[in-house]
């Protein structure tokens, strides 16, 4: 989304984090106030922010508790989960 | 039905068959001692319980499109868990049991690699690890 003039607007995200990527980030969840418009360029911008090492190849996306893609375009308020390869069973 | 609990799965009872049903399957996946040639004395489950429902929801459907059989559903524990426990079980009953144990090994095949569940496994040297989490870091 940009505002009139062209500029980026900062949106109000929740992330939630799992398993080896929950511990390397070191909270389960946070609140960010971020210009990235999908889940790879806030990947990105977190992986950055905090040294992470689990590599955006590895990982899926959900978006408000649905699979999604990690191109996906954010909105507001949006909660988006980086869900990295599942072990169950 | 779907479901992740953290309450030990061992004392849930599994229920009644329909009358319909010539063949109930039960599978259920305990902690091994062993993996990959280390000991291991427990594990810990963790999943984003919402999304693991609704998926876990969806396999359970989708084996009542793929098989002629009259039900399925599957529980899944959480939290930490001691070796011989059980970490999931799927109840299938149809009215053959071959039909019964073709979509049973299906579900827990599909819940494996579709419901976002993950486990660590600590170790009796006192480490610990996630599975499936190697090799997938951006260093290799």
């Amino acid at each position: 989304m940009q505002d009139s003039v062209g500029a980026f607007l900062v949106q109000r995200l929740t992330v939630q984090y799992f398993a080896n990527l929950r511990e390397e980030r070191g909270v389960s969840d946070e609140t960010r106030e971020t210009q990235a418009r999908t889940p790879v360029q806030l990947y990105e911008e977190i992986a950055n922010e905090y040294h992470l090492t689990v590599a955006l190849s590895a990982l899926r996306v959900a978006v408000n508790d649905e699979f999604s893609t990690m191109d996906a375009v954010l909105k507001d308020g949006d909660v988006v989960a980086f869900i990295p390869p599942v072990a169950g069973g | 039905m779907f479901c992740i609990t953290s309450f030990p799965i061992e004392e849930l009872p599994v229920a009644k068959p329909e009358c319909a049903a010539g063949a109930t399957v039960v599978f259920e996946g305990t902690v091994r001692d062993q993996n990959e040639g280390r000991t291991v004395e427990s594990l810990e489950y963790e999943a984003l319980e919402s999304l693991a429902t609704k998926e876990g929801q969806r396999i359970l459907d989708e084996s009542l499109q793929r098989f002629p059989i009259l039900g399925a559903t599957c529980v899944h524990r959480v939290g930490h868990l001691s070796v011989g426990e059980v970490a999931i079980r799927v109840v299938v009953t149809a009215p053959h049991r071959r039909e019964a144990f073709d979509a049973c090994q299906w579900v827990v095949d599909e819940v494996k690699s579709r419901v976002p569940i993950w486990k660590k496994e600590h170790y009796a040297d006192g480490s610990s690890g996630w599975i499936g989490a190697k090799g997938l870091t951006v260093d290799g």
